[in-house]
């Protein structure tokens, strides 16, 4: 989807600030939050692709004001309730109103911390060979998908060069809509600064992408 | 917002999804396991192991998976090296995306729009806010984490450290340097 979360090469969004001394939480409510969303993802509610989705989805205006963490509980709360794991009424007040939805690793508990300490891995079989090798020109197709989607939209329509081939992966377009894994190969593609941002660029500059096959043609 | 939070665990722990225990252990984990110490290591091991700077650059997740003091990282870890015509920096422009395993948690100004946005298109501005010029002949090579795929920056060792030790080095080696927003520490100066 063409929303906000976007961001590369927009304007007027000021300075880089960076925070001297940051802890890792600014408030105790930060780490509850990011434990939810590792815990509710790996006892099955939604997979990385999904909570991506649900935070993109937020109002624009409400992405753009809210904190990290506050993207993060809100994404959390809606895609709750989208699944019918909690209600909204017991979110309100606090407690379990309903029975349980079943989840499909089942309960989280201690014994399950080590699995979401470890990074997932997304490497699947192919299901057709590679259309791209290094070396290849290839042109960011011209997608606007309604839904969810890794393409982002300051690359499409330009022609960059494929530098590696990473294997097959979880295609998130598909896993985020609850469509499936659909592997797909994904390609690191480079593009000169020039071609994404015209002849004012900054002519040193080189910008890759991590593109997925279903976003690339011959060019 | 500590209300609302603590509204969403009662419900979650009521209706028997998670051990609210296992929350604080997971809050534990991430606040004493991750951080950018576990890349420090990683990278001090490249200044002073060619064939290991030869494996990291060939394959980062195997190459790290062999040193049994850095937590897992799961796959598709890629180390970019930095040299003299060539600076790497990393951003995510859609959400977030970092080496955690490597790094720690990101910072808020990674997460961020200004971050996001100019990375791509301005990082020689970017990297003036963090007070890091660059000579103009040197290549920037922006990564744009848009996959699962994560990347962390070797950068350039620095002069004056002949003969330290991989302990010595890894004090060099700085969170920023990694993402490719600032530069190691200079031997000798003032931290």
């Amino acid at each position: 989807m063409n929303g906000v979360h976007d961001m590369g090469g927009m304007d007027g969004f000021g300075k880089v600030e960076a925070e001297p001394n940051e802890p890792m939480f600014h408030t105790r409510w930060e780490g509850r939050v990011l434990a939810m969303v590792r815990a509710m993802g790996a006892a099955g509610a939604f997979n990385i692709d999904t909570s991506r989705f649900f935070r993109e989805s937020l109002p624009p205006h409400v992405y753009l004001s809210s904190s990290y963490y506050k993207k993060w509980l809100l994404g959390l709360e809606d895609m709750l309730i989208a699944r019918g794991y909690v209600g909204k009424k017991e979110i309100a007040e606090g407690h379990a109103r309903e029975p349980a939805k079943p989840l499909r690793r089942g309960r989280f508990t201690v014994n399950d911390v080590e699995r979401v300490m470890a990074r997932g891995k997304f490497g699947r079989d192919a299901q057709a060979p590679a259309k791209f090798k290094a070396g290849d020109r290839v042109r960011a197709r011209n997608l606007h998908p309604l839904t969810h989607t890794r393409l982002p939209r300051y690359v499409r329509g330009h022609v960059g060069v494929v530098e590696r081939n990473h294997g097959a992966q979880v295609f998130p377009d598909s896993a985020a809509i609850g469509a499936g894994e659909n592997p797909q190969w994904l390609y690191t593609v480079v593009f000169n600064g020039a071609e994404l941002w015209g002849p004012d660029s900054d002519p040193a500059l080189k910008i890759s992408v991590d593109a997925f096959e279903p976003y690339l043609e011959k060019a | 917002m500590e209300l609302r939070v603590r509204a969403l665990e009662t419900v979650l722990s009521e209706k028997g999804y998670v051990d609210l225990a296992a929350l604080d252990a997971i809050v534990q984990a991430y606040e004493t396991r991750i951080g950018p110490h576990n890349g420090a290591r990683v990278v001090a091991k490249a200044w002073s192991d060619p064939a290991f700077r030869r494996a990291l650059l060939e394959d980062a997740t195997k190459a790290v998976s062999t040193l049994g003091h850095v937590d897992r990282v799961g796959d598709h870890l890629v180390a970019v090296e930095n040299t003299p015509e060539r600076h790497n920096m990393v951003v995510c422009t859609l959400c977030s995306c970092y080496p955690w395993e490597m790094l720690g948690l990101p910072p808020v100004w990674y997460k961020a729009a200004p971050y996001r946005s100019r990375a791509v298109r301005d990082p020689r501005g970017v990297l003036k806010d963090f007070g890091v010029s660059l000579p103009k002949d040197i290549e920037i090579r922006v990564w744009d984490s848009t996959a699962e795929t994560r990347f962390l920056v070797l950068p350039m060792r620095p002069e004056g450290t002949d003969g330290w030790s991989e302990e010595q080095l890894a004090e060099l080696v700085t969170r920023d340097s990694m993402i490719g927003t600032g530069f190691p520490k200079t031997p000798g100066a003032p931290s």
